[in-house]
């Protein structure tokens, strides 16, 4: 008998309600946040096992607040001397931090929210085994490797399962359950000196929240099979031009062009300079609120945590804010950051419920979360349609802007031309760039509802010290006029 | 040693030794521990944003058992007896999991690679003082950055009889001081300081140089239009494009997956600069030399010799199933952990002087790759990046994107390196800071491309 796909430790009990009735005696208002973590990594690579391996973590993270400032302490130890060694550093933090503040921190910056959280799950994870598991992505493999031009071929997968407990001397007390899928099927393949890759979606795009029924195994071997019959083309294709076109975005390249070149610039710890050393500053300035036409007319973005299955869906944020959809640029213009309560205080301009730790050793910082260029009118075929010459660009394969967040340039997996209405020849190492204003405001055409792709991806960096966080990003296909592309060559 | 230190040390000789009892003749087990004892202070505007203690201990359990593995990460307490009965259960869920896996025909045996003690030990202040005294001198400046501070330990033990252990005391700060320039554009200059004490003349020292290039940068802006520069990158900069390298370039298992930026310096089809030649490196210390299996790495191994292909990194996984001879690299990544590019003979007081007129590129930011295959490159300026003429620095530059091939950069166009070299040691702290650094050059370039 296989052993269900994944099991859950003998963890020890911790009752968090205990332990601050313990610690607020120490100091006058605490919090902790109690994180567990299992997360099971599957992985095979040209039918073989590649990885397997699982990660359990747990931790708390207490926060103590002294003369409007918050000291952080993270500990594994969650004895009483371990959370009192713990509530000890973050007292003698916060007073040092309370010496040479920022800007002081009211005390609505920690609201006493109390609630519940869960993703919506279908069919458990422990509803399958190990060995099944397996032999789905086996298949994966197979259905990737279509002829002997392929020299490597992968399919893995990420579950997770997170609990996260959260609670205040002031009285919040949040439940958050999270049940979470990553995966990704590569194929690699060579011929007469040249190398190839296509993959679903791009690196680990497929994120999602909810259980199993969220794969749909039968239609993911049909896009492998898909994918090496395109990495095969890519072999036999020339290399994309070097000029300036009309340029559709597919949603899985929509998920890369709106995470760096709209959720990045809008975080407002970002624009407060706190990220300056590290991720950047941004080109967006407070006074741009409201005020600063991002793109056309066309163009509206949404911080959405309440789209179901979506990845990066969530109750509250690690502040104890309730989360909820807000517009962040409507009909083109910016009219809201992407701030918690402490950054709004900060800068005085409106924000989300944003402040998102990566674990339980990390303070919560402004992070994006799911950030969806809502549908429009169009659709792929009609935008087609109506290009003379252009070229339509999927699945990310490679990403770079700079800290202010003005000049990017990203590159793609697969494209083909647009000749006169109709998709014509396949071009590989597609590229592009642009500055991301104007960009956005050559954006002419929005795909449909209907051709809405929800993606993310576990992997978006920032902070000191660092934290990769799990955000996610829906769009349909989108055309923009004239951008300049080229492909690769010495 | 630190009482953390030697309390962990103790607690990892207890799980191992309540362990090994528990394993069956036919198995095998790694035990890898990492932990750390850190503050965490980031500052803003010469101010604290946000001050974070971390205590944690990871334990990762790598099992194997007739011819598959599998392996699980714990977060323990460090407490012995809380800890016992979670080490077992997992081992019986390995041992569960790896009867319901596929054989793993590349697997690595388990073997006994000896033992080993480091530890690198340190003075450091106490961090609410250290933070004060940042502050305090932060305070007239636009001083922004990270302190991170305390201890780290990687060590490693296998049911055979391997033991590895690898401590550090040391702090680092790595900030920015922030301007704005006639234009109005912000302007701003890196500075780093490392070590396993505070030495406050010696950061004092840094400061200086950092507001006399800061001063420099008062100044109007250059607009660097596309096209082709003669460039000096300093070493900061070269280090980046050094990690682009590391990233799948010098891996062997990459190179044999059509993904290695160095493929076709490999095939024959390429040749680097007889100026260029990269190596792995342990002799500095900056990590630990024992890789995750257990096994010790030639000291020095050249990946890039005066141009010419050397050895690729080769870990005895991708050595098993490429039948080939490994070299104890990482499994996994095959990256390099210690590099070391080696020097030239320009003198970095000189590289003005040599550049003549072109650019200076203190730093680079966030590299891509636009066409692996070719190993071309994509990234932007930042920081202290000058333009200059006849040798002098005469006007800070606009950040601008450039796009280039390392087979040209480091190829043809390289005219020269430095005699002298700079540490630069990792900074990375996800999930936890992290261990290694490297030694490298600044670089003189005859044509680097801008596009944008």
């Amino acid at each position: 008998m296989s052993p269900p796909l994944t099991p859950k430790p003998a963890w020890p009990d911790f009752d968090i309600h205990r332990a601050l009735s313990r610690l607020r005696l120490e100091a006058d208002w605490v919090a902790l946040r109690h994180v567990r973590e299992s997360s099971y990594h599957r992985s095979v690579r040209n039918g073989k096992p590649d990885s397997n391996r699982t990660s359990h973590d747990e931790g708390v993270m207490i926060e103590t607040r002294i003369d409007g400032q918050i000291g952080y302490a993270a500990t594994c130890d969650l004895s009483e001397a371990g959370l009192l060694h713990a509530l000890k550093r973050a007292v003698a933090l916060a007073g040092v931090t309370a010496r040479f503040p920022v800007c002081a921190l009211p005390e609505q910056v920690r609201p006493t929210t109390r609630g519940q959280y869960a993703s919506p799950v279908g069919q458990p994870f422990d509803q399958m085994t190990l060995a099944g598991f397996t032999d789905h992505l086996l298949e994966a493999c197979r259905r990737l490797t279509v002829t002997d031009a392929v020299i490597n071929s992968v399919a893995e997968a990420t579950l997770t399962e997170t609990r996260q407990h959260y609670v205040s001397s002031s009285g919040a007390d949040l439940y958050q359950q999270f049940s979470l899928i990553s995966h990704h099927c590569g194929v690699t393949a060579r011929a007469q000196g040249d190398i190839q890759q296509r993959s679903l979606n791009g690196p680990v795009a497929r994120c999602v929240q909810g259980g199993l029924d969220q794969i749909d195994w039968e239609s993911l071997y049909a896009d492998c099979e898909q994918a090496g019959a395109e990495v095969m083309a890519l072999l036999a294709a020339d290399n994309c031009p070097d000029t300036t076109l009309d340029l559709i975005l597919a949603p899985d390249q929509m998920l890369l062009q709106i995470h760096e070149s709209i959720g990045h610039p809008l975080e407002l710890d970002r624009i407060l300079g706190d990220e300056r050393n590290y991720a950047g500053w941004s080109f967006v300035q407070p006074g741009d609120f409201g005020r600063l036409q991002y793109g056309s007319a066309l163009m509206n973005v949404t911080f959405d945590p309440g789209l179901s299955h979506q990845f990066a869906a969530y109750g509250f944020d690690d502040c104890g804010q309730s989360a909820r959809r807000e517009y962040l640029i409507r009909d083109g213009l910016l009219v809201r950051g992407l701030g918690s309560l402490e950054s709004q205080h900060r800068l005085g301009v409106a924000g989300v419920a944003n402040f998102r730790a990566s674990g339980w050793n990390r303070a919560p910082i402004d992070r994006m979360a799911n950030i969806n260029l809502e549908p429009g009118s169009s659709s792929l075929e009609t935008m087609i349609a109506a290009t003379e010459r252009g070229i339509y660009l999927q699945s990310n394969r490679s990403w770079s802007i700079d800290d202010y967040r003005n000049k990017f340039q990203f590159g793609c997996e697969y494209a083909r031309l647009i000749e006169d209405g109709r998709l014509t020849r396949v071009v590989k190492n597609p590229n592009y760039r642009g500055i991301t204003v104007p960009f956005w405001h050559s954006l002419k055409a929005v795909g449909n509802a209907d051709e809405r792709q929800v993606f993310g991806t576990p992997y978006c960096g920032k902070g000191e010290p660092n934290q990769m966080i799990r955000v996610g990003h829906a769009a349909p296909p989108c055309l923009f006029s004239q951008v300049a592309v080229f492909g690769g060559h010495a | 040693m630190n009482s953390w230190i030697t309390t962990l040390e103790h607690w990892f000789d207890g799980v191992a030794c309540t362990t090994w009892p528990w394993l069956r003749q036919d198995e095998g087990l790694t035990l890898r521990l990492d932990g750390e004892d850190q503050d965490y202070i980031r500052f803003n505007g010469g101010r604290v944003r946000q001050a974070t203690a971390v205590r944690q201990i990871g334990l990762r359990l790598d099992y194997q058992a007739n011819q598959r593995r599998c392996s699980q990460r714990l977060t323990l307490s460090g407490q012995l007896e809380r800890d016992k009965p979670l080490v077992r259960d997992c081992l019986e869920r390995l041992r569960q999991e790896s009867q319901a896996l596929p054989p793993d025909p590349w697997l690595v045996p388990l073997q006994n690679h000896g033992q080993s003690h480091v530890h690198h030990s340190g003075a450091l202040p106490e961090v609410t003082g250290l933070i004060g005294e940042l502050a305090e001198q932060g305070h007239d400046y636009d001083f922004t950055g990270l302190l991170a501070q305390g201890t780290l330990v990687r060590a490693n033990r296998n049911s055979l009889g391997q033991a590895h252990w690898f401590s550090a005391e040391n702090l680092f700060i790595d900030y920015s001081l922030y301007t704005v320039n006639p234009d109005g554009q912000n302007k701003a200059v890196k500075g780093f300081y490392a070590g396993s004490a505070w030495d406050r003349e010696r950061y004092a020292a840094r400061w200086r140089d950092n507001l006399q290039a800061l001063r420099q940068l008062q100044r109007p802006n250059y607009t660097v239009q596309p096209g082709e520069y003669r460039v000096y990158l300093a070493p900061a900069a070269v280090d980046d494009l050094i990690g682009m390298v590391s990233w799948g370039g010098c891996s062997y298992q990459a190179f044999r997956e059509g993904r290695s930026a160095l493929g076709k310096l490999f095939e024959g089809r390429a040749r680097l600069s007889p100026r260029f030649t990269l190596r792995e490196n342990f002799a500095p210390g900056f990590c630990p030399r024992f890789n995750s299996l257990g096994e010790l790495p030639p000291e020095s191994l050249t990946v890039v010799a005066q141009g010419e292909p050397g050895s690729l990194l080769i870990s005895s996984r991708s050595a098993c199933e490429y039948a080939v001879n490994g070299n104890a690299a990482e499994p996994g990544g095959e990256g390099l952990r210690s590099p070391e590019l080696l020097p030239g003979d320009l003198e970095q007081s000189a590289a003005l002087q040599a550049l003549g007129t072109g650019l200076y590129l203190s730093n680079l930011h966030y590299l891509n790759w636009s066409d692996v295959q070719e190993a071309r490159i994509t990234g932007m300026t930042r920081y202290a990046c000058f333009r200059v003429e006849n040798g002098e620095a005469v006007a800070p530059i606009a950040d601008a994107r450039f796009d280039e091939s390392l087979y040209r950069l480091f190829g043809s166009a390289l005219e020269a390196l430095t005699r002298q070299t700079e540490c630069c040691l990792a900074t990375d702290t996800y999930g936890q800071r992290s261990v290694g650094g490297s030694q490298i050059p600044g670089a003189l370039i005859s044509a680097f491309r801008f596009t944008l």
